[in-house]
């Protein structure tokens, strides 16, 4: 069963389109990242999702129920980061995590223990019963980070996690989202235009432009989608001659040969290619160095998806 | 409905309240006037020119408002000399209204605050990402105003019952305060008063988009006392026992409704679309 699944969703403010006829299911466990610019939709996503908006149209499901008249039973086991920490700046640290416990019904004794466990977690014991207006941004969205985890939610939403922080504290912030998401097997929903980010954490991507969605799957599938075939780099250790290279051309599979002197770019296509070429180029001599199916980056996925024209899913 | 996750909205909320010195600050130099500085000024200022002048003290200026009281408010008075009509008249009846307006001022300052003072300081949508219905939200930010507000009320009127009766002693030559009617006003209007301005503070807080344009529209819930203190002033409304007991009942109906709307009108979709 998927944790996540919409079909169709759709939510408009006035004449703006937020989110439109968005499809996506997300399987236990997987990290899944949505991209897009400022006003994608990624934020009203996760407000459909949790059932804080109704949807206009469209149908959704998380871990079984539906947002939209289950908001209360889905919340209590979703977490979610928002874009700024909403964090009570006159309370303590500790504060305002009991706070966030005790919305999620946690026990007296069970809610003291797994606060103090997140402080630690999180490093922010020393600093534990300090008024959280003294943070820096870096400890801000720890700590609301560790007011998402507070309750074990099955599903975490997190929504823009890096954004306004300087690199290192971003780093650890997405340090922890790696080590939260791949060692405890929980599901996650990132909103992101943090592309090095994205690519680092996701399973798989949505990649959302004005609500609707341009394009998502995994890397590999995306960029197997945009690029036809696969480009593959080839190293020799001597300049391969011109007859050799026209019967490369001309190889099964092979659809394109560019480059120069000793690094070659070959398109095939498909990956299942590679070993032929391989063994084909060695029995013609080639003394071959190096051979290394080039990934394309998010970056270069996204930048292609958003020039895309517009009404064209990938 | 979970009065346990209603109660500890009001905990937190009592507690950044608490922090908050901007509103502390009014909520306790309002009732140092009210209930300390306003009545000694008005007990002792006639005892001093009294006896400083060596004439009798007079109630020239208030014959003609003491002509227009009810019966009880005359009767109550037959037998006392001016000066102690003057104490018993103004502290006794003049000044009960000034406790509906404390409430009404705690209103305007914290519950004005609520949801668009929490939209303010960016907390409102981590609130809202919380397993609480609408009902226990709303209900929550209500509780939280409310009993503030009662519980500074109610010490200010022991304060006040304590300024009274010893400033006045010298007068009455006997602890007086307080009168019948003052038990169901603190008791059963107060609440009801405290009730009624601060569900719609709270109402109004949710639903426009600046603390500014929620504290000036709960402000003018002020306006509504002051109107009754004018017509306590002349006579028309007099808080009698019986006619306090009416008065509160009618508030609290207006509660009951007002609570009514507001727990089925409020939702976050509607705040979320404002966001």
């Amino acid at each position: 069963m998927a944790v996540i699944e919409t079909s169709g969703l759709s939510r408009a403010f006035g004449v703006v389109h937020a989110v439109r006829n968005l499809s996506f299911a997300l399987s236990e466990g997987e990290v899944f990242g949505v991209l897009g610019p400022n006003g994608a939709g990624k934020t009203t996503t996760v407000r459909l999702l949790n059932g804080v908006l109704k949807p206009d149209a469209g149908r959704m499901r998380v871990l079984g129920l539906d947002p939209a008249t289950q908001g209360k039973e889905v919340r209590r086991q979703t977490g979610v980061l928002t874009e700024t920490p909403s964090l009570y700046e006159r309370l303590s640290a500790r504060e305002n995590l009991r706070f966030a416990g005790t919305l999620y019904g946690l026990g007296r004794a069970d809610l003291e223990a797994r606060v103090n466990a997140q402080l630690d977690f999180f490093e922010l014991g020393p600093r534990a019963d300090d008024k959280v207006g003294g943070f820096s941004k870096g400890m801000k969205q720890r700590l609301a980070l560790a007011r998402a985890l507070l309750h074990n939610p099955k599903v975490l939403f997190l929504d823009e996690p890096t954004a306004g922080l300087d690199p290192e504290a971003a780093h650890q912030v997405t340090q922890l989202i790696e080590q939260l998401s791949h060692e405890t097997g929980r599901t996650v929903f990132l909103c992101t235009h943090n592309l090095d980010e994205a690519q680092r954490l996701c399973d798989r991507v949505a990649v959302l432009r004005q609500g609707g969605v341009l394009a998502q799957g995994s890397l590999a599938e995306l960029g197997r989608t945009l690029w036809r075939g696969l480009w593959v780099e080839i190293d020799t250790q001597i300049e391969l001659g011109t007859s050799l290279r026209r019967d490369l051309s001309r190889q099964p599979g092979v659809q394109r040969v560019e480059g120069e002197a000793t690094r070659l770019l070959v398109q095939l296509s498909r990956e299942a290619d590679i070993p032929d070429l391989v063994s084909w180029m060695a029995s013609q001599g080639a003394r071959l160095m190096r051979v290394v199916p080039r990934r394309h980056t998010l970056e270069e996925i996204y930048f292609e998806l958003q020039e895309q024209p517009e009404g064209r899913p990938v | 409905m979970n009065w346990s996750l209603i109660w500890a909205i009001a905990r937190k909320d009592l507690k950044e309240v608490s922090q908050n010195k901007a509103a502390v600050a009014p909520a306790v130099i309002v009732p140092v006037m009210f209930v300390v500085v306003f009545p000694l000024a008005i007990l002792l200022l006639p005892q001093a020119f009294s006896s400083a002048s060596g004439n009798a003290f007079s109630l020239q200026e208030l014959e003609g408002l003491l002509q227009r009281m009810p019966p009880a408010v005359t009767q109550a008075l037959a037998g006392l000399s001016p000066l102690q009509i003057w104490v018993v008249f103004t502290t006794g009846y003049l000044f009960a209204p000034m406790f509906l307006i404390l409430p009404l001022m705690m209103a305007s300052i914290v519950a004005s605050d609520s949801f668009v003072g929490e939209k303010e300081r960016k907390t409102l949508e981590g609130l809202l990402y919380s397993p609480t219905s609408d009902a226990e939200l709303i209900l929550g930010k209500i509780v939280a105003s409310v009993l503030p507000a009662l519980a500074l009320c109610w010490a200010s009127f022991v304060v006040y019952g304590i300024v009274v009766n010893l400033a006045g002693l010298p007068v009455m030559g006997r602890m007086w305060f307080p009168t019948a009617p003052w038990w169901p006003l603190m008791l059963w209007v107060v609440p009801a008063v405290a009730t009624l301005g601060m569900a719609s503070a709270v109402i109004i807080s949710s639903r426009v988009g600046t603390f500014m344009e929620s504290y000036q529209l709960s402000a003018s819930g002020v306006v509504l006392v002051l109107a009754l203190m004018a017509g306590q002033v002349t006579g028309v409304l007099f808080l009698s026992v019986p006619v306090a007991f009416l008065v509160g009942l009618a508030v609290w109906v207006v509660d009951a409704g007002l609570l009514w709307v507001g727990v089925r009108t409020f939702s976050r979709n509607r705040l979320f679309s404002r966001l």
